[in-house]
């Protein structure tokens, strides 16, 4: 494939981009296209309904023709898990206010993220939260009946640096009761679904979105959809690594097909491990129970973050606390000399530990919980732990380790939710990005608990609007004359590959390796050596084939598809580590221990060509008001 | 330990009736059976068919039938199924294929009690306050899934999928308490018609199949109360 030419029609300054030409389907030569085609037309397509793909497609479809297409049915998607809370500088509690939220995740980003979008979405942010309130989301209350908050990692009182409540919760399933109330949203206004409908290809007509090639899952038969505008909301990747808190669904599919036509992917390299997972399984324990007063204890009974971070302790940002449970381990304070620690949460440790630290409530008591009280606000992490430990966390200990948890990078887009082409922020024609799969960049080298449901309500929202907007304008890009060609030949590989390789053995060993060198601590010679098998599994990959030769619900074809997807993330996210050297936030060299600002702070953009090249280039950071500074909790 | 899993099979493409189909693995105690599925799938048969994302009990997908009860196959651990597994189709749906069900009646009928708040007084400014003791009214009810655990394990639903079921109820009772909403009327008038909440007949085993635990039927006769009294308490 090569570039299209008329393309350069619709940027100015696109001379030097030819290199990273958008790959767009063309006519000249036509494998006979096996599988029925159901065309469909609306004005916006939004691709997922998670908690961003729903807010866009509620926005859009206000005043565009839209619809939602998602591989999940709506209510299975992974914001359903997220459970400790929103972030919103509300003040209902205490003081606080959107300028120490920005701050806040200033430099909970490691200033990595483009400080004009952090302001936007933090000032954003409060009205935001009412809005879910106004649709329904059953918010936890106050005495005084207010939306009730807790405090979580990295969020702060500017002035006495001390944790503060701005996390908005309903128990500990803020994400289920976001997911929940914003379908129930879409069901009141009607929004159309393809439910159990999975994209696997986007169509790209004169450099603009054209459309998405999708399968429904029922019926194996590829459908497409002409879209003056499409928005990905497809969520994370964090199936790439052994330990995760992510769903089995979570294999990138938007960034993969984006990479696939050509166009770049934002600052891979940053991908963060939550310090608390359950040993082994990886399920998540919400920072939130850090939050209501537990702490973490080594293998010999310490409590050990006031050595990392001295004043908010536990609640340090997520990177910080990863790196001390990894230092506590290699140090053999791990538990039972095992690579895990305990989390405490049981009532005479946490009112111990606040009488020690000066915790108090709004009237200058002391702090306290009961068992009681921990079970009513943490339900589901009491529930994870009996049902999957075996452990009860009112009288025992819970064994954790970081766990692999959410892409910081993505889809490059504006603060608008607008593609980006190039590392000159060139805006793609109809073609968005919000949610855990879009790269704004808020989140920069690390993510601030409480900041991705934020994002999705903001980002989703506005990538929303913007695209209904531009779908009033502008005209339908044609349809290419075989729209289903590239996708087909991707399935058709699968369908004819030799088969004398197994898929689930490829994928474990990716995980592997992704988990043991391109983890918590990075080293080059570490990275180099996941790069190679990286490259190994992507060979063997080749040979992997299909048993199940049907139609209706081929899961094992999709899974291997999707398996293809973490496997070119994996080498993009290798390779844009490989060539950051120096640690920031999530990416944290034992080679390259420092911050370097003077050659890193910037974004990585990168693209991977038409025989597998990955090339990268870089985009400098956007700064307003706060200059880089050391960062210490 | 080795674990025997005999799995429901149907595939309409090939298949002129379901069968089962056994399959032998090592397990140990904490895995979930949703982790043996995944094993068969990867290594011993790729056509096993069903749906599954979270992985750890909050999606609501992979609701099966597991040793005759219905669970959530990643909730459920080979601790609690013993050493012989047999893992079926949620009953009362269609089966498209091996384990995965026809979805949509039960959907129908969770749009059909109007779930989602209707209010059309004009919004604060801010939120619209609610004392911590009202919102915990319906805290219990809120926490569904979807998963359709207890609509298909309900013996009136077998009976006739025409019954809303409890999950549907579930969701009524959600709106019906929340002291935010205005349409308690509206959904109690629909849950009183032929084939609503007096289906019911006190079973308890949509409590039983509940993955979230929640107390459905104690909500379902809070739903029946409050039809009797037209209070909403
Ligand atoms: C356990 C856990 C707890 C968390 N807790 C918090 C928290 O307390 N606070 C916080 O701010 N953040 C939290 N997070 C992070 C946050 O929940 C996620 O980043 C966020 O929910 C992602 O939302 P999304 O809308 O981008 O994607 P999702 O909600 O995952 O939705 C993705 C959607 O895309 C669809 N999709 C994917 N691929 C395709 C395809 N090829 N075709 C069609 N559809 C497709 C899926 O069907 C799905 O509907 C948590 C995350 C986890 C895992
Ligand atoms: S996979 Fe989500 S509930 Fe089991």
């Amino acid at each position: 494939m090569h570039s299209n030419s008329e393309e350069h029609t619709m940027h100015s300054n696109r001379e030097e981009h030819t290199m990273h030409s958008i790959r767009e389907e063309h006519t000249m030569h036509s494998i006979r296209e096996e599988h029925t085609m159901k065309t469909h037309q609306f004005d916006v397509i939004v691709i997922g309904a998670g908690g961003a793909g729903l807010m866009a497609g509620l926005y859009a479809s206000r005043t565009a023709k839209t619809a939602i297409i998602t591989k999940l049915y709506p209510t299975r998607s992974h914001t359903g898990t997220a459970q400790g809370g929103i972030g919103a500088a509300l003040g209902s509690e205490e003081e606080d206010h959107p300028e120490w939220h920005t701050y806040d995740t200033v430099k909970g980003s490691d200033y990595l993220g483009d400080q004009d979008a952090i302001e936007f979405m933090c000032n954003e942010a409060v009205q935001a939260v009412y809005e879910l309130e106004h649709m329904g989301l059953p918010f936890d209350r106050t005495p005084e009946g207010k939306i009730s908050q807790r405090p979580f990692g990295g969020h702060t009182n500017n002035v006495t640096g001390k944790p503060v409540k701005r996390a908005c919760h309903a128990a500990d399933r803020t994400g289920h009761m976001i997911l929940q109330t914003l379908y129930q949203q879409c069901m009141k206004n009607n929004v159309n679904f393809f439910d159990e409908f999975q994209v696997v290809d986007l169509l790209m007509v004169n450099g603009a979105a054209a459309g998405v090639v999708a399968i429904e899952l029922a019926t194996g038969e590829m459908h497409v959809f002409h879209a003056k505008a499409v928005i990905f909301a497809t969520g994370g990747h964090g199936r790439i690594w052994e330990i995760t808190s992510n769903a089995y669904a979570f294999t990138g599919d938007g960034p993969a097909v984006i990479m696939r036509r050509g166009l770049p992917l934002e600052d891979m390299e940053f991908f963060q491990f939550h310090p608390t997972g359950i040993y082994k399984l990886g399920i998540l324990i919400t920072e939130g129970v850090r939050g209501e007063g537990g702490i973490l204890i080594n293998g010999k009974g310490e409590r050990f973050m006031e050595k990392y971070a001295p004043r908010v302790k536990d609640l340090a940002s997520r990177d910080v606390v990863s790196r001390a449970i990894y230092m506590e381990i290699r140090d053999g304070n791990g538990a039972n000399g095992q690579n895990y620690v305990y989390l405490d949460v049981r009532p005479e440790s946490v009112n111990r530990y606040a009488a020690l630290d000066g915790r108090t409530n709004k009237d200058g008591s002391p702090y306290t919980v009961t068992g009681e009280e921990i079970l009513a606000k943490l339900p589901d992490i009491v529930d994870f732990c009996r049902v999957y430990l075996g452990v009860d966390p009112i009288t025992q200990l819970m064994p954790i380790q970081p766990t692999a948890h959410y892409a910081m990078g993505g889809i490059p887009t504006n603060k608008y939710g607008e593609t980006i082409l190039d590392e000159k922020n060139t805006t793609i024609p109809g073609l968005y990005a919000a949610g855990e799969c879009a790269c704004v960049s808020v989140h920069g080298a690390n993510r601030l608990g409480t900041n991705s449901l934020l994002d999705l309500v903001v980002f989703g929202k506005h990538a929303g609007l913007r695209a209904a907007e531009y779908a009033k304008e502008a005209p339908f890009q044609p349809l290419p004359e075989h729209p289903t060609e590239f996708a087909s030949s991707q399935f058709e590989r699968i369908r004819h590959a030799s088969g004398k390789e197994n898929a689930f053995d490829i994928s474990t060993k990716m995980k592997k390796v992704m988990f043991d060198d391109m983890g918590i601590f990075r080293s080059g010679k570490g990275m180099e050596n996941a790069l190679q098998v990286i490259r190994q599994l992507k060979e063997r990959y080749q040979h992997v084939s299909v048993t199940d030769t049907g139609k209706i619900f081929n899961m094992e074809l999709m899974n291997v598809w999707e398996l293809g997807n973490l496997l070119d993330l994996a080498e993009l996210t290798t390779v844009s580590a490989i060539a950051r050297t120096e640690s920031r936030g999530g990416h944290s060299r034992e080679d390259y221990p420092d911050r370097d600002d003077k050659n890193w702070l910037k974004h990585t953009m990168a693209w991977v060509d038409e025989t597998g090249k990955i090339d990268l280039k870089y985009k400098p950071v956007v700064l307003t008001k706060y200059e880089p500074k050391v960062r210490t909790y | 330990m080795e674990v025997t899993i005999k799995v429901f099979r149907y595939n309409p493409e090939k298949d002129k009736k379901p069968s089962y189909k056994t399959y032998k693995l090592e397990a140990i105690e904490t895995d979930r059976v949703l982790d043996l599925l995944e094993k068969v799938k990867g290594y011993q048969d790729g056509t096993l068919s069903f749906r599954r994302s979270c992985a750890h009990g909050i999606c609501g997908s992979d609701a099966m039938r597991i040793n005759g009860f219905n669970r959530l196959a990643c909730k459920t651990l080979v601790r609690d199924t013993g050493a012989t597994i047999i893992v079926q189709p949620l009953l009362g749906l269609r089966v498209i294929k091996d384990l995965i069900v026809d979805m949509e009646p039960f959907f129908e009928h969770y749009r059909s009690v109007k779930p989602w708040l209707i209010n059309d007084e004009p919004e604060p400014e801010k939120e619209r306050t609610q004392s911590a003791a009202q919102r915990a009214i319906f805290d219990d009810t809120t926490k569904c899934i979807l998963c359709a655990c207890c609509t298909t394990s309900c013996p009136s639903f077998w009976a006739n999928e025409q019954y809303v079921g409890p999950a549907a109820i579930v969701a009524a009772h959600r709106f019906i308490f929340d002291s935010r909403d205005k349409a308690a009327a509206e959904r109690l008038k629909i849950l009183n018609e032929v084939w609503g909440v007096y289906r019911c007949h006190t079973v308890f085993n949509c409590t039983m199949a509940c993955p979230r635990e929640i107390q459905i039927t104690k909500a379902i006769g809070e739903v029946k109360m409050a039809l009797t009294t037209g209070k909403l308490e």
